[in-house]
């Protein structure tokens, strides 16, 4: 057994110091051994923030207080610590980097510089040692043309790039302990990937103990030694990396990685002769800014972008941030106007209409959003904002509300909620009302934009069911934008990758996601955290798929 | 699985950011501000009844006249009752506030919302706001009372005018961000016309800034029809307003003192409440100052 890192016991956290304040977290005991990864996994709101922000001793004052229990460090207590002591531990013992790089950083200071700071403010080194221990720093997180990038302002590096700073500035006192709150979480896959390496390289390197928080069982599988599950501010179970993905002896535990969609294409469906409902012919957006001086620069968001859909079936368009996905989608349902090619919904050409005589076609083709809390207006109730379509395209007030009785029937919620605001739902089932507003118009298309991307996975996965149980129902046609293969795996019958604005590879899921004919696409999938495993069944991917 | 559990049918229909009234009592002070506000709007209302005398008859004999039983408050230079006059002057001075206010923000909205809604409208109407806001507010009314002569019309059109471009300011900038919102976007895609999106979904947001600003301006469009009788640009002198009373009384300062003292009185009065009620009305309706339930931080 290694030396003990760090110690909870009984920890418990409360809104506000009374005896009777709800408890955030309620009596959680965890160990962490020198170079040992620990997961902390749970979905949203189940206390994983807390905890780690709980042990650095950065609880926002006065809202939250550990009520009981205890933190020890390397043996020190922590709960006790004096506010000066603790500010020595957090950089010299402890560390923490977090989701969003970019806010962590402060945008007006070279990075280089604040790196510098923490060397400044703990240790004796003259400033000569100091430059030489921040490159050397550098150049072991991987930045390339580290001298530049020591100069650089946080705006000017790529996500990635700043997340290595952050973990540069984390570990350049060497502390004992590193807390990576959902670290890689706003990266795209491929860079997910190299960071997830370098905490584990740089871990081995350096024996530290890295308590990682995340809520994707993907990235657990990649780098957990040991697994604590968390739910509603307790622990549910803890165990080894293998015991927890194998043999997870608690209820809660086997929802979780059940809910976890399968890297592998579901079986897919019988070729279709429906007809084609939705074409995109060489379609491309180009966006242009004039500056001042008149000089043009022109961003391709989309270019020579080539799509079919049947009726009854989903395709999948899929990539990484920035490669055009969503505008292809905005420009399909005409939120945004394609600068050339074409769109074609049931046979007719959208996508040089004004807007008047676009209006007739516009209700059959819908979009749902990926913000649930943004996409329904706060201030109107759900009743009239499901309504709201069939009411413009003149249908008498009150058959429209009977309508979007039926369709929160549809969507699996209480018809007695029609009158409530949106504010009174969780993030799921305001991806629900969301369908069902889009669903009022009887739509042949349905475009579902990073739909599921922003729900817990258990949320996501009855989501996904519904999408599919509609589309059996109705036979309503699917374009679905993801940059999360597994969905995409479960839900498509064609996929399409994009990139940089153009598809690199089309063509039925099965096909496309086991045996990918480009470069770029088997990146994706190599990088796709947790590729190895099949949640659902408890068991590695068999050889045969996983070799691919 | 972690069932997506509804909240219970017993819990209440609330509706999100409907502003209450609650504020105007929040502490002593904005609660007197308010039972202030509200004797000077029921003096206004009730003019007919409370004052003792006709503010517009002229007595000679009775000029300058001390504090009596028969005159409360004594008389002006011409021998009308102080009292009534400045019962009277209340009506003006509320109706310019109010009415200025009203004004502004009605046509400042369409132009805000419009120019933040179409964007080949908002370089030409804001360039139009640019030019109304150089010119100062006080030099304006002049230009325009001395142009088209002393009424009650034209002092509150040359009140009106010089807010419109910042109460336009305020809501484009408010209707720009809100447009970006996906609810806009999803109302945009079940073909929702450009009016019930603007009605529906951009104007609701318009609303709480909207008090603030109307509040502060309120105040602030009374004191300046005081100035402008006062300066003998405003409404024709035999009107009894705050502003001229207080001109006309100037001449009488060191004789009688209370001629500019009282309509003083009651003007910081009315503009004090006003004022301490819109930044009540500020703390409340602001997300930073309060977060209300629904909201985001």
């Amino acid at each position: 057994m290694t030396e003990s890192v760090l110690d909870l016991s009984n920890l418990v956290v409360s809104l506000g110091r009374a005896a009777d304040s709800q408890r955030i977290i309620d009596g959680i005991s965890l160990h962490l051994g020198e170079r040992e990864t620990l997961c902390l996994v749970g979905e949203s709101g189940s206390g994983k923030s807390v905890t780690a922000l709980t042990v650095m001793g950065l609880l926002p004052k006065g809202a939250l207080v550990p009520t009981g229990g205890s933190v020890r460090l390397a043996g020190e207590q922590l709960l006790s610590a004096s506010a000066r002591r603790l500010r020595e531990l957090r950089a010299t013992r402890m560390a923490m980097i977090f989701q969003e790089p970019m806010t962590a950083l402060n945008p007006v200071v070279p990075v280089g510089r604040q790196i510098d700071e923490v060397l400044r403010a703990h240790t004796r080194l003259d400033a000569r040692a100091r430059r030489k221990r921040i490159l050397d720093m550098m150049e072991q997180v991987r930045l390339p043309q580290i001298e530049r990038i020591f100069a650089s302002y946080p705006h000017q590096l790529s996500g990635g790039q700043r997340q290595r700073i952050m973990i540069a500035m984390a570990l350049v006192l060497e502390p004992k302990l590193l807390i990576a709150d959902e670290p890689t979480t706003a990266l795209d896959v491929t860079t997910q990937k190299q960071i997830l390496t370098l905490i584990r390289d740089l871990q081995r390197d350096h024996d530290t103990a890295v308590l990682f928080i995340t809520h994707d069982m993907g990235v657990v599988a990649e780098i957990a030694d040991r697994v604590a599950v968390m739910r509603e501010g307790r622990l549910v179970e803890t165990g080894s990396l293998d015991t927890i993905l194998r043999i997870p002896t608690m209820e809660y535990t086997r929802n979780l990685l059940s809910s976890v969609p399968s890297l592998v294409p579901r079986s897919p469906r019988p070729e279709s002769t429906e007809p084609v409902v939705l074409e995109a012919n060489e379609l491309g957006k180009i966006y242009r800014e004039r500056s001042f001086l008149g000089r043009t620069r022109e961003v391709v968001a989309a270019d020579d972008v080539t799509l079919s859909l049947r009726k009854g079936r989903t395709l999948g368009i899929v990539g990484e941030s920035g490669s055009g996905k969503s505008t292809v989608a905005r420009c399909i349902v005409r939120l945004i106007d394609p600068t050339s090619g074409g769109v074609r919904l049931a046979g007719r050409e959208i996508s040089e209409l004004s807007r008047r005589l676009l209006q007739p076609h516009r209700k059959r083709i819908q979009i749902v959003f990926q913000d649930p809390y943004r996409s329904l207006n706060p201030r109107v109730n759900i009743g009239e904002t499901i309504a709201e379509g069939p009411i413009n395209y003149g249908m008498k007030r009150a058959d429209a509300i009977e309508k979007a009785r039926e369709l929160l029937e549809l969507v699996d919620l209480p018809v007695d909620s029609i009158k409530r605001y949106p504010h009174q739902f969780s993030g799921g089932q305001r991806q629900r009302i969301a369908i069902a507003r889009a669903l009022a118009l009887d739509p042949d298309v349905l475009v579902a934009d990073e739909a599921v991307s922003a729900l817990d996975v258990s949320v996501q996965a009855q989501v996904l069911e519904l999408l599919d149980e509609i589309q059996k129902r109705l036979g309503i046609a699917l374009l679905f934008i993801t940059h999360d293969l597994r969905v995409a795996a479960q839900i498509c019958d064609d996929v399409a990758v994009m990139q940089h604005g153009r598809i690199v590879e089309q063509g039925p899921a099965a096909e496309v996601l086991t045996r990918p004919q480009q470069a770029y696409t088997r990146a994706l999938l190599d990088a796709a955290p947790g590729r190895g495993w099949d949640f659902a069944n408890f068991r590695p991917v068999a050889a045969t798929t996983a070799a691919v | 699985m972690a069932i997506d559990t509804l909240p219970q049918p017993s819990i209440p229909i609330t509706r999100p950011f409907r502003p209450s009234l609650g504020f105007l009592t929040a502490t002593p002070i904005i609660a007197a501000a308010t039972i202030c506000l509200l004797l000077i709007v029921a003096m206004a209302i009730f003019a007919p009844w409370l004052a003792p005398h006709d503010p517009l008859l002229l007595a000679p004999a009775q000029r300058l006249k001390p504090s009596s039983a028969q005159f409360l408050l004594g008389t002006d230079a011409y021998g009308r009752d102080l009292l009534s006059r400045i019962i009277f002057g209340a009506r003006i001075s509320l109706l310019i506030g109010v009415g200025a206010t009203v004004f502004s923000i009605s046509i400042g909205l369409v132009i805000g919302l419009f120019s933040g809604f179409f964007r080949w409208l908002d370089a030409v109407l804001m360039r139009i706001m640019d030019g109304v806001m150089a010119i100062p507010a006080i030099l304006l009314a002049i230009a325009v009372v001395s142009l088209s002569g002393a009424s009650v019309a034209t002092v509150l059109v040359a009140i009106t005018i010089p807010e419109i471009p910042r109460v336009a300011r305020l809501v484009r900038s408010v209707v720009l961000s809100a447009r970006e919102e996906p609810y806009v976007e999803g109302a945009i895609s079940v073909g929702s016309s450009l009016f019930k999106i603007m009605w529906r979904h951009l104007l609701p947001n318009t609303i709480a800034p909207l008090i603030v600003q109307g509040t502060n301006f309120c105040a602030s469009a009374i004191l300046t029809e005081a100035i402008l009788s006062f300066l003998g640009a405003g409404i024709s002198p035999e009107t009894p307003t705050w502003g001229n009373i207080m001109a006309e009384g100037r001449a009488y300062f060191q004789i009688k003192p209370s001629l500019i003292f009282w309509p003083g009185l009651l003007l910081s009065v009315a503009i004090l409440s006003v004022n301490l009620i819109g930044d009540a009305a500020r703390d409340a309706l602001d997300p930073r100052m309060k977060q209300r339930e629904g909201g985001k931080p």
